[in-house]
């Protein structure tokens, strides 16, 4: 069983990188992007039984940051 | 004074810090993260700069869960003295020890340079030597220094005196320029510019030593 976590900037929390890769977008000629947020995919690969409990555990502890990150837990 | 540091596989600034402390007179102790417990004694547990864990994850969130982190936490609770300096400070936020997170610097650059800092409060074991409005010259060097909070954080701080130091000409974004916060005991401080690397005639400044000399003269009567 395998769990992927989402780990995204909250909104209201700047994100330079982001704003980096808009910039380069608009400079490599593609229009019409309005912003960009970066963030990052963890997979997790849990053993029988894991729920999605442990997961979010997981993320309030040590995954996330949730002073300045949001998070989505998805079972697959 | 009984000092100890914290070092971590990646710490790059632990015997900068400790050199720091005993030269204000401190008795120093090294602990390494592996370690369960500080030593007895321990008046001050000093959390050096660095790349804690190669910065994996996010910077010093794997530090604050390493088992000595746990200790100093309890060290605190207890109204024990911590100082994060750097990655120091980012380890201090990832506890939940000060609030707020460092972020990547909003020009995306590692800056090292030395910047003016403003002294913003006297009133605490840190800051005692200096006044308040003193601007000292000390250096940074991080890549994520741009201190942010929620506005309710910000104004406690405010309120509350907490802001230990600000940027005079802001380098990496951080809001109200913060360089360095205060516990609500005003016991732990984190900081991201490096005292320790301005405390000695031979660094080109010497800006840092206060810090130290007033640490060790309130922790050595005490």
């Amino acid at each position: 069983m395998k769990a992927r976590v989402h780990v995204m900037l909250k909104n209201g929390v700047l994100d330079p990188q982001g704003e980096a890769v808009r910039h380069a977008l608009g400079a490599m000629g593609f229009d019409g992007v309005n912003g960009v947020r970066q963030g990052k995919v963890i997979e997790l690969d849990l053993s029988e039984g894991a729920s999605e409990a442990d997961v979010a555990e997981m993320c309030e502890k040590l995954l996330a940051n949730t002073v300045i990150e949001s998070y989505t837990v998805e079972m697959i | 004074m009984h000092a100890a540091v914290v070092v971590f596989p990646g710490s790059n600034c632990d015997r900068d810090l400790a050199e720091a402390f005993k030269a204000a007179g401190a008795k120093v102790s090294m602990v390494w993260h592996k370690d369960s417990t500080l030593p007895q004694g321990v008046d001050i547990v000093g959390i050096p700069g660095g790349f804690s864990y190669g910065d994996y994850l996010r910077c010093g969130a794997i530090a604050a869960n390493s088992p000595i982190c746990k200790s100093v936490a309890a060290h605190a609770e207890r109204g024990g003295f911590v100082l994060g300096v750097c990655n120091g400070f980012q380890v201090l936020t990832e506890t939940g020890l000060l609030p707020g997170a460092l972020l990547r610097n909003a020009g995306l650059k590692y800056i090292c340079r030395t910047v003016g800092l403003r002294v913003e409060t006297s009133d605490s074991e840190y800051t005692a030597g200096y006044n308040a409005g003193d601007v000292i010259q000390i250096p940074i060097a991080h890549h994520d220094g741009n201190y942010f909070a929620d506005a309710d954080t910000l104004a406690a701080l405010r309120d509350q005196d907490r802001v230990a130091f600000t940027y005079t000409d802001n380098p990496n974004g951080a809001q109200a320029n913060i360089a360095g916060i205060l516990s609500e005991n005003r016991r732990v401080l984190g900081m991201m510019p490096h005292p320790e690397r301005a405390a000695d005639p031979g660094h080109g400044g010497t800006d840092g030593a206060a810090l130290f000399r007033a640490l060790s003269g309130a922790l050595t009567a005490a």
